[in-house]
């Protein structure tokens, strides 16, 4: 018989140790999903995590570690704010697809004037349309107490008409044949989020999603409200008594993590993606969600939570092309690393004991 | 524009189609709710149970031995999160979004080969006298079993959450799970037969939507129904009248809308389709002033010697 003894705090040995557990357990997994897909498993693992970065298209691959893994940073350093805080914002979808719509719409506006204003401009209207689109959830909780899950959620399915509605209607490019789909702001040079560095990967995103690790590690370490969001999270009542205020903790949980994942939105329309389409959105905002987690909702962690990911997304479009491994198996592989996270975290937060039945 | 092609005999008997698959769904999902476990999941083993019935139906011929695979899959998926939250005590947020994440992979896989076939049709049941009533027979009496299922699990949920001892004990783990340890019920013990009942209805609820609302397989064919399920519980107040009275609702504004873009009224499809997500919104806003319905160790963990 197993036993569980609560432990008096989660261990913080156990605590950076189970997301390792979890990713091996998960390759394990993973390598006998791929052998019962008729795939080599060995070879399947050996593709994903190892050719992007030292196989022999490496120098094509290592950059775009970078374009994949920003985004899912940006995203998750804001939810996990929220989330240590039990506040739980799942809609980061949503925040994502507006924060690109809008600023894309910001830089079309100004089609074809070249200036320098223009980026910065689009840069805070992502931020803007994802921080106002994160409000919705925050305000409805704050005022009536709405369940933030559920209305972050469903604003997701009303982003993703919104984004086809725009690409069919206001922002399709008038010169592109009827054809749905906004002008391509790679080839507007005031509106491109161009690479900083050629052919490195690195773009503004990149750069955003540097400091908002910074500024997390900051918030939560050496300011109040960081403070007050940990403590919160730990010990609700505690927190109350302590004078944070529960109410402007949720506006700014939800309206950070919204900024972020608008601003993550923004930059993938003006670089990488290059147009606002009817399938822009490709999930970032529901695997910054396992980001958070695997990262234990610590800025550091999500850094390399987030470059481990996007080594999946790419390690997984090597192995679609040279095993044809199904793309739906790569997203299950995802779902299953969070799945042994949190099964593996019962040695985090308990002691497991092994007893005899006599004994129990 | 044309409104008048827009039937309103069709346009009953179609919400009760709609309604469907989000009912029974909603009812699994108040189920485990009043043990006190909060599963958000749902969509997740919707989807699952979609493929799932999907496949075996195909396979085999039969919608009914699709439907009954459909529910093992959704209660085999809701497993793991039983596993998760009863024995390894994770966070039962965190789990369930685990569960729609793996599901939507899981089912994506298993979906591959079904892509644009068309499954067995269900047979509508023929009910030869009360079917033949001017405007109530089509809109009542003439739809397939599943239908009629829902409905009846609306019944048994009620009668069994009110009137069964069983009922009484669920209800017990889940206002207040130590006081009903301490009586001697086992809690993880009614807490996973919640949960894999839930399951259950998940994927039953899914199967009806692949085999036959829509029917066909496409990936992420649920859409969110799983997440309005779940607004519907709280809509409902965690009761299961209340939930038949939500499906309603939400099947009457999903048929509206479709039929709205069919009669082809002048605004873009994209704002109508967007509509039933925006009401459960609304919805949520108002039923969510009242919380006191709330099962008291909803999403709490169980911890016996904690």
């Amino acid at each position: 018989m197993l036993r569980l003894e609560k432990r008096p705090q989660p261990s913080a040995f156990w605590s950076w140790l189970t997301p390792l557990i979890a990713v091996v357990v998960t390759m394990i997994a993973g390598g006998l999903l791929f052998g019962a897909l008729g795939k080599p498993p060995i070879e399947a693992i050996r593709t994903i995590f190892w050719e992007p970065i030292f196989g022999e298209f490496s120098f094509y691959y290592r950059p775009q570690l970078l374009v994949k893994g920003a985004p899912l940073v940006l995203i998750a350093i804001g939810l996990s704010l929220g989330f240590r805080a039990g506040i739980w914002n799942i809609g980061a979808e949503g925040q994502y697809i507006i924060g690109a719509i809008c600023g894309a719409a910001v830089g079309l506006a100004f089609y074809p004037t070249e200036s320098w204003v223009i980026f910065p401009l689009m840069v805070l209207a992502g931020a803007l349309g994802g921080w106002a689109w994160a409000m919705i959830p925050a305000l409805l909780k704050v005022r009536f107490g709405t369940n933030e899950i559920l209305v972050s959620l469903m604003l997701v399915y009303v982003a993703e008409q919104l984004l086809a509605a725009m690409a069919l209607g206001p922002l399709k490019n008038p010169e592109g044949f009827g054809f749905p789909g906004s002008r391509n702001l790679q080839q507007y040079p005031s509106a491109h989020n161009a690479e900083i560095i050629t052919g490195s990967g690195m773009h503004w995103g990149v750069v955003a999603a540097l400091v908002a690790v910074i500024f997390a590690y900051i918030l939560l370490n050496r300011h109040i409200l960081g403070y007050h969001i940990r403590l919160t999270g730990q010990a609700p009542r505690a927190a109350r008594f302590a004078g944070v205020r529960p109410r402007l903790l949720i506006l700014f949980c939800l309206g950070a993590s919204g900024a972020l994942a608008g601003l993550a939105g923004m930059f993938e329309v003006s670089g990488p993606t290059g147009q606002i389409s009817i399938d822009f959105n490709v999930g970032y905002g529901f695997t910054a969600i396992i980001v958070a987690f695997l990262g234990r909702l610590h800025p550091v962690g999500i850094m390399l939570a987030g470059l481990l990911m996007a080594l999946t997304y790419i390690g997984g479009e090597i192995a679609q092309s040279n095993l044809g491994l199904p793309a739906a198996a790569i997203q299950l592989f995802q779902g299953m690393l969070l799945f042994f996270l949190l099964a593996v975290d019962v040695l985090t937060n308990y002691r497991v004991w092994l007893t005899s039945t006599e004994a129990a | 524009m044309d409104l008048s092609s827009i039937n309103p005999i069709l346009l009953l008997a179609s919400l009760m189609v709609a309604a469907t698959p989000i009912l029974i769904a909603a009812l699994g999902e108040l189920v485990v709710e009043r043990a006190g476990v909060l599963n958000l999941g749902v969509e997740g083993m919707m989807i699952t149970g979609a493929i799932c019935g999907f496949a075996v139906a195909v396979e085999t011929g039969s919608p009914m031995l699709g439907f009954l695979a459909a529910a093992a899959g959704g209660a085999l998926l809701s497993c793991l999160f039983a596993l998760l939250t009863q024995f390894a005590l994770a966070n039962q947020v965190a789990s369930g979004l685990a569960l729609t994440l793996f599901g939507l992979g899981l089912s994506s896989l298993m979906g591959q080969g079904y892509v644009g076939i068309k499954p067995p049709p269900t047979a509508k049941l023929d009910i030869p006298l009360l079917g033949d009533i001017p405007v109530l027979g089509p809109i009542l009496f003439a739809h397939d079993v599943m239908v009629y299922v829902g409905l009846a699990l609306v019944v048994a949920v009620w009668a069994f959450l009110k009137y069964t001892r069983g009922g009484l004990v669920l209800r017990a783990v889940g206002e207040n799970h130590d006081a009903a340890h301490a009586l001697g019920y086992k809690v993880v013990r009614v807490r996973v037969m919640a949960i894999l009942f839930g399951g259950a209805c998940a994927g039953l609820g899914g199967a009806y939507i692949s085999l036959i609302r829509v029917p066909q397989w496409t990936e992420g064919m649920t859409a969110g129904a799983g997440w309005i399920a779940l607004a519907l519980v709280v809509f409902a107040s965690w009761k299961a009248g209340r939930v038949l009275l939500g499906a309603y609702l939400f099947g009457g504004v999903t048929v509206l809308q479709l039929n709205l873009q069919a009669a082809g009224v002048d605004i873009p499809v994209e704002y109508l389709s967007m509509s039933p997500y925006l009401i459960t919104i609304l919805v949520l806003v108002i039923m969510s002033a009242d919380r006191s319905r709330a099962p008291a160790s909803l999403g709490r963990i169980f911890h016996a010697s904690g």
